[in-house]
């Protein structure tokens, strides 16, 4: 490149007006950074119009630097200010954003522990509600029991510890008219497994023993009193220990309790 | 401390580095203010108002693009431009003077600093109407070359050759 003509033809002068296109520009400022005599060129250009142009001012600038240097302090790094100012409404979304996630979470497992809390009310009360039937069965039964135990018509059989279980005490409750006998066993002691309590109905003259009930669930009961059917002229009642499923005849060496009706 | 330097400073947020800029090219760039505006105060408004946005912005200017004066003149001119384009400015009715530099420099009766004002103002009185006209778009209006040729109706090549004979004779005044 002929340096001589590139520096007179007047490129230089427009590249320090900033006429040029900002590509041309970029092409000039490579060469100048190339060629010191184009540098000097373009520096000597530039301190002329300088001069020319200081010469126009109205008035020496000096003291305004102070004025500048005021409205600056009081707003001292504009630029970063508002970058950051820009930035804020992203940081305020993503907090926002962060923020509903982790309150959805919460949410999620608030809504779980909830759910689990019910489940286990949910059994209590169904729990509960058992225990009420339950409750409410046993009372009736309870309250059955009390109505025969004070019938007048009820005859009640105190039936004695034998020699096998002196201790050992029972009693019958009969009621002719339903011809239903109640045995309240609470005081035997349990029966020995594989052995169950039976009940006979006695005629006295002569001996006759009628069966009336094994009392197979006597573990299950508890309170101990059998409804037994009894349609027999009862004189005696007697209770005696048998393999399970019960006997045919009593077995009179484990004769238990034993009672008399009273006449 | 070397130019590049002191833009370097300058872009770091160097306050020292400010002031030396000021002092480098206050004086210039209130002159390009007042040739367009034509308005001491309003002048002086933006002349500070150049200084704040050259201390803000000054990461924007990039060396490989051009001269930082080029960088600081734009802004200048720009900022001018808007002004006397502003609606403000309209009502006021200023800027009805047509005059440009040269009327400026004749006009004038206080000089300051280290310039040759009235050795300059004759000069340029003889540098004839072409510099003058071609100076005054180009450096102060900031026009581009092909505006400039159309408004002069001259080739733009001429402008181009024509402007460099300018400048080459107003540098041997300026710069003894």
């Amino acid at each position: 490149m002929d340096i001589n003509n590139y520096v007179s033809s007047g490129i230089l002068e427009l590249y320090v007006y900033g006429a040029l296109s900002e590509t041309e520009s970029s092409e000039v400022t490579r060469i100048l950074k190339q060629y010191p005599e184009v540098e000097s060129e373009v520096s000597e250009i530039e301190e002329a119009l300088i001069q020319l142009s200081a010469a126009v001012a109205p008035a020496d600038a000096e003291n305004l630097i102070e004025a500048i240097k005021q409205k600056l302090s009081h707003n001292p790094k504009v630029v970063t200010m508002e970058s950051r100012r820009s930035n804020m409404p992203m940081y305020i979304g993503w907090a926002a954003s962060l923020l509903f996630l982790i309150g959805l979470f919460l949410m999620f497992n608030k809504n779980q522990e909830l759910r689990k809390d019910l489940q286990a009310l949910q059994g209590e009360k169904a729990q509960m509600e058992t225990q009420i039937a339950e409750a409410r069965t046993d009372a009736d039964k309870s309250k059955e029991l009390l109505s025969v135990i004070r019938d007048k018509d009820i005859i009640k059989v105190p039936l004695a510890g034998q020699a096998v279980a002196p201790d050992a005490y029972a009693a019958a409750y009969w009621d002719k008219n339903t011809n239903i006998t109640y045995i309240d066993v609470k005081d035997l002691p349990e029966p020995p497994r594989g052995m169950v309590y039976q009940v006979w109905s006695l005629q006295l003259e002569p001996l006759t023993p009628t069966s009336i009930g094994i009392l197979d669930t006597y573990e299950e009961d508890e309170n101990k009193i059998f409804a037994l059917e009894n349609m027999n002229p009862s004189e005696a009642f007697g209770i005696t220990l048998e393999p399970a499923g019960g006997s045919k005849t009593p077995t009179m060496e484990q004769l238990y309790t034993l009672g008399v009706v009273s006449s | 401390m070397q130019q590049d330097k002191l833009i370097e400073e300058l872009q770091a947020g160097n306050q020292k580095a400010f002031e030396r800029i000021y002092e480098l090219y206050s004086h210039s760039t209130y002159g390009i203010i007042y040739s367009i505006i034509k308005d001491t105060s309003i002048s002086e408004e933006i002349l500070q108002d150049v200084f704040i946005k050259i201390w803000n912005n000054a990461s924007s200017y990039n060396p490989d693009k051009g001269r930082f004066f080029t960088w600081v003149l734009n802004i200048a001119r720009n900022a001018s431009i808007d002004k006397i384009r502003s609606k403000d400015f309209k009502n006021k009715k200023l800027n009805l003077k047509s005059d440009n530099f040269v009327d400026i420099l004749e006009s004038k009766t206080n000089f300051f600093g280290k310039i040759d004002a009235i050795g300059l103002q004759k000069y340029i009185d003889a540098l004839g109407a072409t510099c003058k006209s071609l100076i005054d778009l180009l450096f102060f209006k900031g026009y581009t070359q092909k505006e400039t040729s159309e408004e002069l109706q001259m080739p733009l090549g001429t402008v181009k050759t024509k402007n460099r004979v300018c400048i080459d004779k107003l540098r041997s005044k300026v710069l003894r």
